[in-house]
Parts: C-alpha cells; structure tokens; sequence
C-alpha cells in the first residue's frame, strides 16, 4: 500500500473516533446537565418554602396563614417505622436460609418470590394491602401504609444482606463449629456480627427506597390533614402532601409541595450518604 | 433454641413468603372475579371505559402503558448508553467520573413524585408550546409529557447499569485491542460492546419493567382520559395511572372490579419482562463463568 493510501485511511479513521467521541460525550452532558437542572430545582424552590412552621405546624385550610407539615413529617415517620418493623427480621430470615440452603427446592422458589416482589409495581401492592387490610380493618391506616411499604422493602433489605452473608468467609463458621457452637450459634452469634455493617447498609437502602413511595399509600395510609399519632387511623405521609398540594389551585400549596420535596430528596440523600459512611455504598435503589 | 427450632423458623419464614405472594396472585384474582365473569377476554379488548354505564374496557389503558413506555425507552436509551459509555469506558476512575457517579445514584433515588412535580412545571409548558406551534389543542399533559418525563427518570437506571457490565470486560481484551492499534472508537464498538451486549439487553428489560409499573409521575402528567391515545399529543392514562386516580373514588363494586383486573394485567406484563430480563442476566453471567 502507498503511503498517501495509508494516510487517507488513517485520517479517515481518525475523524470517524473523533465523531464517535462526540456522540458519546454531548449526550452524557446534556443528561448531566438535566440533572443537575433538576436537583436545582428542587432545591432553589424547596428551600424557599423553609420556615419553623413548614416543619412545626400541621396542614392548616387554604387562606390560614402559616401551616406546615408537620402532620406529613410524623405520617412518615410512623410508616416507614413501621415497614422496618415489620420488614428487618423477614428479610434476615429470608436472606438466612437463602445463604443457609441454598441449592434446595424451597430456596430457589424463595429467590424467584423475591426477584418477583422487587419487579411489582407498588401501586399493584397498594391495591392489595387495600383488600387485605383496609377491608377488614374498616378504616385507612397507618399500619396498611406500613405493611404496603414493608413489601416493596423487603426484596432491597434481603438481596442486601444476603450478598453480605455470602462475603463472610466460611472459616468463620467452621472454626466455630470446631469448638463446639450447635450452627444456629455460629449463625447469630458469628455471621450476623460479622456482616453488621453489610445489614445496616441494608436497612438503610431499603428506607431509602421507599422514603418516597406515594402509590402504594394512596389507598392504605390515605393521607390525613390534622396531626394523627394513632397507627389504626389514616395518616399523612410527606409524598402525600406534595401530590395533594401540586393537584390545587394555590401558589401557597404549590410552594409547599416543593418545600417538601426538597426534604423528601434531603432525607434520601442523607441516608445515602451514611450508609456510605458506614461502608462500601451500594448503587442506588 | 437448638438446630432443629432454628431451621424451623427459617423455613417457616420462607414459605411465609411463598404463601405471601401466592396470596398477592390470588387476591387480584379473586377480587377481580366480578369483571372477569361477566366480560373475560372482552374486558382486555373493550375500548370503552365507563363507570356510570358500568362498561369496563382495557384497551386504552393498555396502548396508554406500552405507548409511554416503548416512546420513553427510545428517548432514554443513545442517551443512557451514552452516559454509560463516557463512565465506563472514558473517565473510567477520575474525580469527574466519581461525582457523576454519585450524583447518577442521587437521581436514581429521586422519588416518582418529585419527578411528577418537576414535570409539571419544566416540561409540561414545554409542551403546551410545541403544540401551539403544531396547532393541536394546548393541553400540555398528555402522553408526550409523560414519555419524556419517564425517559429522564430511567436514564440513571440505565445508564449506571450499562457502566456497571462495562466493568465485566477483562482490561486484557482493551488493552489487546488497542495493542493492535485500535482506535478508542474500534475498541468499543468492537471489543467492550460485543462483549457486553447481553447485560445491556437485560438493563433495558429491567428498565421498561419499571417504566411500565410506573405510576405517580405518569398520574400527573397524563391527563387522565380514559379513552384511546390517537396521536403523541393526546391526554389519555396508563394501567397504574387508572388505579391511581380512580380507586378511592370507585362508585360500585363493579367498579373496583374492573381495577384489580387492571393490577392483574399489569402485573403479569411486568412479571414477564421482568422475567426476560433476570434470565438473560442468569444465562449471561452463567455462559462467563463457563469459559
């Protein structure tokens, strides 16, 4: 081959990388650049709507002024304790025996139930906990919202710590099997301690992931414009309040709203932010 | 306790689980019995959804979901593999790669609602503008609103899943190639790509199994009409966005009827891409380990 020959051909591969670079790196940055509008947005017009009484008041009527909401703040306190209540000794169950009996019938039923439940739509969820709970129970609920809540945690805490549980060495159970330990001691007494941190983180993404969950709480928690502390009433929930709100007329809803989005996304990120303090973090939920 | 208590309680936990989901399954079906009967295949074919004559048809909400998502996956995706390329393959370990990482999770856990709002006030006058200019009624909400407002939300899911199987290729095969005088385009179209095209299949699957189930944001950005989507600018509702808007507010037992059908239906469209998408994962990751 001549040499203008190889150089034609080495210019032409040349501007074809050089386009392909492009294509990758203008988009990356206009996706960035969206996100980062975003996350702007939400916390220029958030923090705007800042005040003691935001966090200290509940819901007042359209027209009273001042309000905050703090009734939503406390909704979603007791239902996301809730949903950990309910959802942190499951998930260990299940992430137990799924690193404990692994290769067995069950065990594999079990993981393709879990994989299934983290694929759900939460609002498929939130019409069920309606027919399981609200149904019977005659009345929303905070424990409905709960126990929705705890469904759609459970797949992230179990899949959590059962990664964890198989990063614990085996030589830990056998030399506590070797003094003696019956298994169910090497199991709590020497696993679960030494996979702490790996569970915590686990909790955490969980409470993360469903921080912000709206649907499933429509028709179970409901929502609830006075302060309730009672977990078989309707309660509020922060989400709640910003669809309520945004759905409104008024510019001091609206303001609200993004007020209390920007401290749902807080929260969020703040969790996200210990659980990679207190390890290696996990990608986001 | 001793051995045999504590697999007890193990095992109980587990088939708690089973019989939790079977549950789930059921409930759906069993309480959507009344439409079920009465109208069978009907009901997913029917293009009329009317409360107040008690006549329950899917098909517009059906066409709502899958147009919204398919619309959304298409937006969504050179921008993701895009972003998934620059992180995984160009800026691979550099403080810009880990801030965009970090910043990549904080959008991913952004909660629908947030999006929803967001929506409301960047996108849709957005909107409302193009279709002045294109001379369609201004509603602004509708399906176009919708679509762009999923795609950007499941960008970071994306876009961190592609950069995630890029870290699978061994650095043997890019520095082989490149050995070789390839150029960084050559390299990953031919080397990291080829490699990785199966796990980028599943993180699309998974993708539209979270675009589909979606509820919250479409809620708010769709409409709610309940009848069929004739054009991208068309107001109209997904499956989730029904039930969302609809339940507390169902007159008749009828009514609720018809809406667990919609979860069923729902759910079994997820269940199934869902389900495509862990076996391409589980098929993939098993041929590696195989070779």
């Amino acid at each position: 081959m001549a040499d203008e020959e190889l150089s034609i051909l080495h210019g032409r591969r040349r501007r074809k990388n050089a386009f392909f670079t492009a294509l990758v790196v203008i988009p990356a940055l206009i996706v960035l650049g969206l996100l980062a509008a975003i996350v702007i947005e939400v916390l220029v017009k958030g923090a705007g709507a800042f005040s003691a009484s935001f966090f200290l008041e509940a819901q007042k009527p359209f027209g009273d002024p001042g309000g905050g909401i703090a009734n939503g703040i406390i909704g979603t306190l007791m239902v996301l304790g809730i949903a950990s209540l309910v959802s942190v000794p499951l998930s260990l169950a299940a992430a137990l025996y799924l690193s404990e009996r692994k290769g067995r019938a069950l065990a594999r039923l079990l993981r393709l139930v879990i994989d299934s439940l983290q694929g759900i739509p939460s609002i498929v969820i939130g019409v069920v906990m309606y027919a399981w709970i609200v149904i019977p129970m005659k009345s929303f609920s905070a424990f409905a919202g709960g126990i929705a809540l705890s469904l759609i945690m459970i797949p992230t805490v179990t899949t959590t710590i059962l990664e964890v549980l198989l990063l614990v060495p085996s030589s830990f159970r056998e030399a506590a099997i070797s003094l003696g330990a019956p298994h169910w001691r090497a199991s709590l007494g020497i696993i679960l301690p030494a996979a702490k941190t790996g569970i915590l983180n686990g909790v955490g993404l969980g409470i993360a992931r469903i921080a912000g969950e709206t649907a499933p709480l429509l028709f179970t928690a409901f929502g609830n414009p006075f302060m309730n502390l009672n977990a078989g009433k309707p309660t509020s929930a922060i989400p709640l309040i910003i669809y309520d709100y945004i759905k409104s007329p008024y510019q001091d809803w609206h303001q609200k709203a993004w007020g209390a989005a920007f401290l749902l996304v807080l929260f969020v990120f703040l969790v996200n932010v210990l659980i990679g303090a207190g390890g290696k973090g996990k990608k986001g939920a | 306790m001793n051995d045999k208590r504590y697999f007890g309680i193990l095992t109980g936990a587990a088939i708690l689980f089973v019989a939790l989901f079977a549950g789930l399954i059921l409930t759906l079906v069993a309480n959507s019995a009344a439409t079920l009967g009465s109208s069978g295949l009907g009901f997913i074919s029917g293009l009329e959804w009317n409360p107040v004559t008690l006549k329950f048809g899917a098909w517009p909400f059906i066409m709502g979901t899958l147009l919204t998502s398919f619309i959304a996956l298409a937006i969504s995706l050179p921008f993701s593999l895009a972003t998934g390329i620059l992180l995984g393959e160009y800026v691979r370990s550099s403080f810009v790669a880990k801030t965009a990482n970090i910043f990549i999770n904080l959008l991913a856990s952004i909660p629908s609602v947030v999006y929803g709002l967001w929506g409301l006030t960047a996108v849709v006058p957005l909107v409302q503008k193009i279709e002045t200019a294109a001379g369609v009624p201004a509603y602004g909400v509708g399906i176009l609103s919708s679509s762009l407002v999923l795609a950007i939300m499941i960008i970071p899911f994306m876009s961190s899943m592609t950069r995630e199987v890029l870290k699978n290729v061994p650095d043997s095969l890019r520095h082989g190639a490149l050995a070789l005088g390839a150029t960084r385009r050559e390299m990953v179209l031919g080397v990291s790509l080829p490699y990785v095209k199966s796990g980028i299949a599943a993180g699309v699957l998974l993708a539209l199994g979270r675009a589909l189930g979606e509820t919250m944001a479409v809620t708010m950005l769709i409409g709610n009409a309940t009848r069929l989507p004739s054009s991208l600018f068309s107001i109209g509702n997904t499956l989730a966005s029904v039930i969302a808007s609809q339940f507390n507010e169902a007159e008749s037992d009828v009514h609720r009827s018809a809406m667990m059908e919609l979860a069923l239906i729902l759910l079994l469209i997820t269940f199934v891409i869902n389900f495509a998408g862990r076996k391409i994962i589980e098929k993939s990751s098993g041929g590696r380990n195989g070779r």
